[in-house]
C-alpha cells in the first residue's frame, strides 16, 4: 500500500525539473516589477512640494466670483473632533438638527479629526492635486498645518458678505486672530487654554507657577504635553518670553529650562493626562481648560486647573473651509448660522471649553437654567484672564517650524 | 432533466488544453507575484529613494542621492535614533522571548494533553482576545497597572514594596503589553507544528528507551522548530517595529523606532528621514532574521505553508 500512496522520488523530480522553480519566477517577476518601479520613480524624481503647487494659483482667484458661483445643495459633510458638539446619548445634536430644519441642509458630521498632524497628512495630498477630500467643512487649531493651509491656499477665503452673525457677535479675541488676520479664512469654533493642573490630594497644596514644575519634591510625578508647540510655548512663558514676539535664541533657552524639568517627567502625553491626574500616575500636568472642566463636572474637584502667574497659552479651533469642498455655501451658512448666542449657548454647554461668543453665557444662565457652566471662568473668562492668556507663536516657513521641531523634540523623545 | 449537447466540450477543451496548461503555472503565480511587486517591491524601493531625496515639504523633495542621511541620522543630531533602534529591537526580542516561555507550553499542552473535542475551544480561547480592538486592550492595561489601580494598591499593601514602585511608563510595562499582546502569534504556529509530529515518533523515541526529557530534547523540539521560527518572524517583527505599546505604556524613557518615525513622518513632515529610518529598521530585522535562518535553519519552515 505505502508504495502507491506516494510516487518516488525519481519520479517526483522528473515532473517538476523543466518547470520553473517558484523561487526563479518571483525573482523574474520582481526584477521586472523593480526596475519599472524605480525608473517610473527616477521619473518622477521627488515629491512635488506645497508652495509651488497650487498658493500662486490661489492668490488669483476672484473670491466674489467665486462665491457667486456657489448655490445651496442641501447637504454639509462636516469633520470635527470627537465629543465637540452637544449630543444626547444616542449620538444625536440638538443644534445640527435644529439648522436642517432651519435651513433645510442636511449635515453629515463625523467624528474624524483625531489629531492636527494625522488628519493633515490625510487631506494634504488630496488638496494638493485639487480633489476633494469628502468635507465640505474642517476644524483644526491654530499652528503649523493652519499656517500651511492657509498659505498653500487650501482653504477657501470667506465671503464677508454673508457672516453677520459672525461680525456682530464674534468676541474681539477672536475677530482678527494672528495666524489669520481680519479672520479672512477661519472662524473660531472653540477656544482653549493651556496651563496647569494638579491633583490637590497629592500636592497638598496650591500650584501657581511653571516653576514649581522644578520643586524636587514633585519630581516623578509630572506630566507634560507631547506637542512641540505646547511645550516650547510652556517654556516660553516660564522664561517670561512672549511666544509670538520669540526668538531662535529664546527658543534654546526655553530647550534648556525644559531640561531641568525633564528628569522630573513620567510622561509626555497627547491624551490620557486626565486620566492619569485622578489615578494618581502624575500630579501636576500641562492641560487644556476644557478637559479639567469636565474631569470638575464629573465629581473629581481634587483635581484644579490653574493660569500659572507667568501666563497661560491661548489656542483656537478653526472651521474651515477647503477649497475643494462640493458643498462651500452650505459650510458658510453654518459658521455663521453657529455665531447666534442661542446656537454657540446649546454646544457651549455641552461642550464647556471657551466659547467664542460672549453673548452666549446669558442664553445658558437664563434660557439653559445652568449656572455652573455660566459662570465658570473657564468657558466664560474674565478680563483678566484672557490678559493673562498668549498666542502661539506662527510659523513663518517649514525651516522655521523645522528648527521650533528640532530644538524642542529631543526633550520629547529620549 | 435538461439535456446537454456534450460533443463540442471535449473538443474545444482539447484544443486549449495543453497551451494553458503549460500556462497554468504562471498565471497561477501572477496573483501572488504582483501582490509581493505592488505591495511589497514598490513601497521598497520607493522608501528607499524617499530617504535619499532631501527638501523640505514646502519646496518638495528632489532625488539627490542623498546617502549622507544615513550618517546623519545615525551619528548626527541631537535624536538619538541609533538608542531608539536598540531599545526597540531589545523590546521586541524580550517579548518573543517570553512569549516562546510562555507560548510553548500552552500549544504543547493543547496539542498533546486534552483531548480532540477540547483542542478547538482552548485555541479558540487563546485568540478570544483578538475580538477586542488591541489599542482598547492596552487602555486597559494602563487602567489596571494605574498607581491607583488594583494591582499596583495591592502590592502597596505589601510591606516589601517601595512607596514609589509604579509599573506604568517602565520598559517592563511596554514588554508586558507586548507579549500579551502577541502571544496567540506564537502559540498557533508552535500548535500547528507539534500538532503534525506524528505520535508514532513519539512512541519510537520512548522504545529506543528516551527519557522523557531527552524525547522531548532530541523529537519534540526540533520538529516544531518550524513553528517557532514562525512565531518569532510574527512577534518579533511585529514587536520592533510597533509605536503603539510603548505609546500608551511607555515614559519618558521609552521611546522606540517606531515613535520616531511616526514623529518624524507626521508632525516633522521630513519624509527623508522617515523613509531612511524605516529603511535601517527593515535592514536591521533582515540582518537579523537572515542571521537567524543561518544558524538554525529554515528547512524545515516548508512545512507549516
Amino acid at each position: 500500500m505505502t508504495g502507491t500512496e506516494r510516487p518516488s522520488p525519481a519520479l517526483l523530480r522528473g515532473l517538476t525539473q523543466t518547470r520553473m522553480s517558484r523561487r526563479s519566477v518571483l525573482r523574474g517577476a520582481g526584477a521586472v516589477g523593480g526596475a519599472a518601479a524605480v525608473s517610473a520613480l527616477l521619473a518622477a524624481c521627488g515629491i512635488q512640494g506645497t508652495s509651488s503647487s497650487s498658493s500662486s494659483g490661489s492668490k488669483q482667484i476672484d473670491w466674489t466670483s467665486w462665491w457667486a458661483k456657489q448655490k445651496k445643495a442641501g447637504v454639509l459633510d462636516f469633520a470635527n473632533w470627537p465629543l465637540y458638539i452637544d449630543q444626547d446619548d444616542n449620538g444625536n445634536s440638538a443644534s445640527l438638527a435644529a439648522f436642517t430644519k432651519k435651513t433645510g441642509i442636511k449635515v453629515n458630521y463625523k467624528e474624524v479629526i483625531q489629531a492636527n498632524d494625522s488628519f493633515y497628512a490625510k487631506i494634504s495630498p488630496l488638496l494638493k492635486n485639487g480633489q476633494s477630500i469628502g468635507y465640505d467643512l474642517i476644524v483644526m487649531t491654530n499652528g503649523w498645518e493652519l499656517t500651511e493651509l492657509i498659505d498653500n491656499g487650501w482653504v477657501a477665503q470667506l465671503d464677508q458678505s454673508k457672516i453677520p452673525n459672525f461680525k456682530a457677535n464674534a468676541d474681539r479675541t477672536v475677530l482678527s486672530p494672528s495666524y489669520d488676520p481680519g479672520a479672512a479664512h477661519s472662524m473660531v469654533w472653540q477656544t482653549g487654554f493651556t496651563g496647569l493642573a494638579y491633583n490637590e490630594k497629592l500636592t497638598g497644596g496650591p500650584i501657581t507657577s511653571f516653576e514649581d514644575l522644578l520643586d524636587p519634591k514633585f519630581a516623578g510625578h509630572i506630566g507634560m504635553f507631547s506637542d512641540t508647540t505646547e511645550l516650547g510655548s510652556a517654556a516660553l512663558l516660564a522664561l517670561g518670553v512672549e511666544p509670538t514676539q520669540s526668538t531662535h535664541a529664546d527658543w534654546k533657552k526655553a530647550a534648556a529650562w525644559l531640561k531641568k524639568v525633564q528628569p522630573g517627567v513620567v510622561k509626555f502625553y497627547d491624551q490620557g493626562y486626565t486620566d492619569a491626574l485622578q489615578n494618581g500616575d502624575i500630579w501636576i500636568s500641562q492641560a487644556w481648560s476644557g478637559d479639567i472642566y469636565q474631569v470638575q463636572a464629573g465629581g473629581h474637584e481634587e483635581i484644579k486647573y490653574v493660569t500659572p502667574k507667568e501666563g497661560q497659552m491661548m489656542w483656537h479651533d478653526n472651521m474651515l473651509i477647503p477649497i475643494t469642498a462640493e458643498h462651500p455655501l452650505d459650510a458658510l451658512t453654518w459658521m455663521d448660522y453657529y455665531y447666534q448666542p442661542a446656537v454657540a449657548g446649546v454646544i457651549e454647554d455641552y461642550v464647556n471649553y471657551v466659547c467664542p461668543v460672549p453673548a452666549a453665557k446669558e442664553y445658558i444662565l437664563k434660557t439653559l437654567d445652568d449656572p455652573a457652566v455660566a459662570n465658570s471662568p473657564l468657558v466664560f473668562p474674565s478680563t483678566s484672564d484672557l490678559a493673562d492668556s498668549h498666542e502661539f507663536y506662527v510659523y513663518k516657513d517649514y525651516d522655521d517650524y523645522q528648527t521650533w521641531n528640532s530644538t524642542f523634540n529631543p526633550i520629547v523623545q529620549s | 432533466m435538461t439535456t446537454v449537447d456534450t460533443s463540442a466540450i471535449p473538443v474545444a477543451g482539447r484544443g486549449g488544453a495543453s497551451a494553458s496548461r503549460r500556462a497554468a503555472p504562471y498565471l497561477l503565480a501572477f496573483v501572488g507575484a504582483a501582490w509581493l511587486v505592488v505591495l511589497f517591491l514598490v513601497p521598497l524601493i520607493s522608501g528607499l529613494l524617499v530617504s535619499l531625496m532631501t527638501g523640505n515639504p514646502e519646496q518638495g523633495y528632489a532625488l539627490t542621492w542623498n546617502w549622507a542621511i544615513y550618517r546623519d541620522v545615525i551619528a548626527g543630531g541631537n535624536v538619538p535614533y541609533l538608542l531608539f533602534l536598540g531599545r526597540a529591537l531589545f523590546y521586541g526580542a524580550t517579548a518573543t522571548v517570553l512569549t516562546i516561555v510562555i507560548g510553548y507550553p500552552m500549544a504543547y499542552f493543547i496539542a498533546f494533553r486534552v483531548s480532540q473535542r477540547w483542542k478547538t475551544p482552548l485555541l479558540s480561547l487563546v485568540m478570544i482576545s483578538f475580538l477586542v480592538s488591541f489599542v482598547l486592550r492596552i487602555n486597559m492595561w494602563k487602567f489596571l497597572l494605574g498607581n491607583d489601580g488594583p494591582v499596583i494598591s495591592a502590592l502597596h499593601a505589601l510591606p516589601f514594596v517601595p512607596a514609589d514602585f509604579h509599573i506604568l511608563g517602565t520598559s517592563a510595562a511596554v514588554i508586558g503589553t507586548m507579549t500579551y499582546n502577541d502571544l496567540a502569534f506564537m502559540v498557533l504556529p508552535i500548535y500547528v507544528a507539534l500538532e503534525r509530529i506524528d505520535p508514532s515518533l513519539h512512541e519510537a523515541a520512548r522504545d529506543l528507551y528516551g527519557h522523557r526529557r531527552s524525547v522531548f530534547l532530541r523529537v519534540t523540539l526540533p520538529l516544531s522548530r518550524a513553528g517557532i521560527f514562525s512565531g518569532i518572524l510574527l512577534v518579533f517583527i511585529d514587536c520592533a517595529g510597533d509605536p503603539v505599546n510603548s505609546q500608551i505604556m511607555g515614559g519618558t524613557g521609552t521611546t522606540v523606532i517606531g515613535q520616531a518615525i511616526q514623529t518624524a513622518y507626521l508632525t516633522n513632515q521630513q519624509y527623508n528621514v522617515a523613509a531612511a529610518l524605516s529603511t535601517i529598521l527593515m535592514v536591521a530585522l533582515g540582518i537579523i532574521l537572515f542571521a537567524y535562518a543561518r544558524v538554525f535553519g529554515t528547512d524545515n519552515i516548508e512545512d507549516l505553508v
